[in-house]
């Protein structure tokens, strides 16, 4: 185990949620001055933790708490695995089973709208797990190894190898970071028709526990962002960040330029997209081999 | 004592308005006057609301369900009643099925008059609303902390 691998799991650990309400912060500055507001503060997401913290807790029920905190743990558990250079694979599907733990809390409380909204939260997961999985079988064909390491030591910069790939992950990363028009379970700005979405039946406590969970994952995510060109050299690292500010700010962009679709709709488009962007580039990968 | 003030979210619920002062409260929001640079959150859950803005007065139909959102808020928990409708009754005051003020159903703190109630006003409420959202979050902060400290003594 090389230190960086020690390194970067505490790092993450640790900044994980930081980095990840930080990134949230300049959303919501951002979207307010695309909209010509001025906007909160960028420390708002925080602030809204520390208060949520400070509420009475009314849960619908216990299981809820226990569930989200599942959430929460397997979270970083996935973040764990990936940033200490572990298989991506096996990271990506632990993420996965914190999604389901994610709608296990939703769907428990029996609400209509959590029932609808964790409906639709499924529908969200099937559409991006493709192109999530998919990912990582090119980063596979290209570095020859699902090993985070092994994958950063390889002499190629992987998106030149697999942009198709690329664009199908930034569908995926629509639908997993709740931006329009991919919003359909619960995003950033009130819904109208499900009130609130999957958080409906969310408060004081356990949305903080929501909220930071979502931090991490946005951290992860980003990171997945940044193995596309991170290598060996330590210039990479700086020309993944800029991807990574890149990729952030586009969706951005997008979240206020898009109007929320149905979910049948995300549906076809996300797996239209992974079909054909990462299915082309699987074709050249095996054609190349 | 935990700062909570910078992070003041609201539940609008609209009583037997005419709307204006609705149309108002949803202005204060619009980039002229913006309230989320207070942190202000327009959400539309009791669960997680800090603030519940009533427009409107209550009549025999919405009695309970205001007093149900009421009880759905966690403490610590802030009344603005926005508009005289709101405070009073208002223009329907004298309507057979009006009981009132937003105070019939639930104890109002801060009353915003106007009819309709102006933005700057409603903004001015709210901005005195976190003000008092602040304190009785000390004191519910207070009144955890002895009650935890009391459980110890035992
Ligand atoms: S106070 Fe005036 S503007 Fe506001 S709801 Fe009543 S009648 Fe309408």
């Amino acid at each position: 185990m090389s230190p960086i691998q020690i390194i970067f799991p505490i790092l993450f650990v640790i900044l994980g949620p930081f980095v990840g309400g930080l990134m949230d912060g300049i959303d919501r500055k951002l979207s307010a001055r695309l909209q010509g507001r001025i906007g909160p503060s960028i420390l708002q997401p925080f602030y809204d933790v520390r208060k949520l913290m400070n509420k009475q807790v009314i849960g619908v029920n216990r299981a809820q708490y226990a569930l989200l905190l599942s959430y929460l743990l397997l979270m970083i558990v996935t973040g764990l695995l990936f940033f200490s250079g572990s298989d991506i694979l096996m990271s990506v599907f632990v993420l996965s089973t914190a999604s389901i733990f994610l709608y296990f809390a939703v769907v428990e409380t029996g609400s209509p709208y959590n029932t609808i909204a964790s409906n639709r939260e499924l529908v969200q997961i099937m559409a991006y797990e493709p192109a999530v999985i998919l990912m990582c079988v090119g980063f596979y064909l290209v570095a020859g190894s699902f090993n985070v390491p092994d994958i950063m030591q390889s002499e190629t910069i992987m998106i030149t190898r697999m942009p198709g790939f690329f664009i199908a992950f930034l569908f995926a990363l629509a639908v997993k970071l709740r931006k329009s028009p991919f919003d359909v379970s619960t995003g950033h700005h009130a819904h109208q028709e499900l009130v609130q979405g999957i958080k409906t039946e969310m408060g004081a406590r356990n949305l903080a526990i929501f909220q930071i969970a979502e931090w991490y994952e946005s951290a992860l995510l980003m990171g997945m962002v940044a193995l596309f060109i991170v290598d060996r050299r330590p210039l990479s690292f700086f020309f993944g960040a800029l991807l990574v500010l890149a990729v952030y700010l586009f969706m951005i962009l997008l979240d206020n330029t898009a109007a929320r679709i149905k979910y049948t709709k995300m549906l076809k488009i996300v797996w239209i997209a992974t079909i054909l962007f990462s299915g082309l580039n699987l074709l050249v990968l095996m054609l190349m081999r | 004592m935990a700062k909570v003030k910078e992070s003041p979210w609201v539940l609008h619920y609209d009583g037997s308005s005419c709307n204006g002062c609705d149309i108002e409260v949803l202005a204060s929001l619009t980039p002229v006057y913006d309230a989320e640079r207070f942190g202000v959150v327009n959400t539309g859950d009791p669960l997680q609301a800090d603030i519940l803005l009533i427009t409107g007065g209550i009549n025999t139909q919405n009695l309970s369900v205001v007093k149900q959102l009421y009880d759905q808020m966690p403490r610590p928990k802030v009344v603005v009643a926005v508009g005289t409708c709101a405070c009073t009754g208002g223009i329907f005051k004298e309507c057979y099925n009006i009981l009132g003020g937003a105070d019939k159903a639930v104890p109002v703190d801060i009353y915003v008059p106007g009819c309709a109630a102006r933005p700057q006003s409603i903004i001015d409420g709210i901005v005195q609303a976190v003000e008092l959202f602040q304190k009785r979050s000390d004191e519910h902060d207070a009144a955890v902390a002895a009650a935890k400290s009391g459980t110890q003594a035992k």
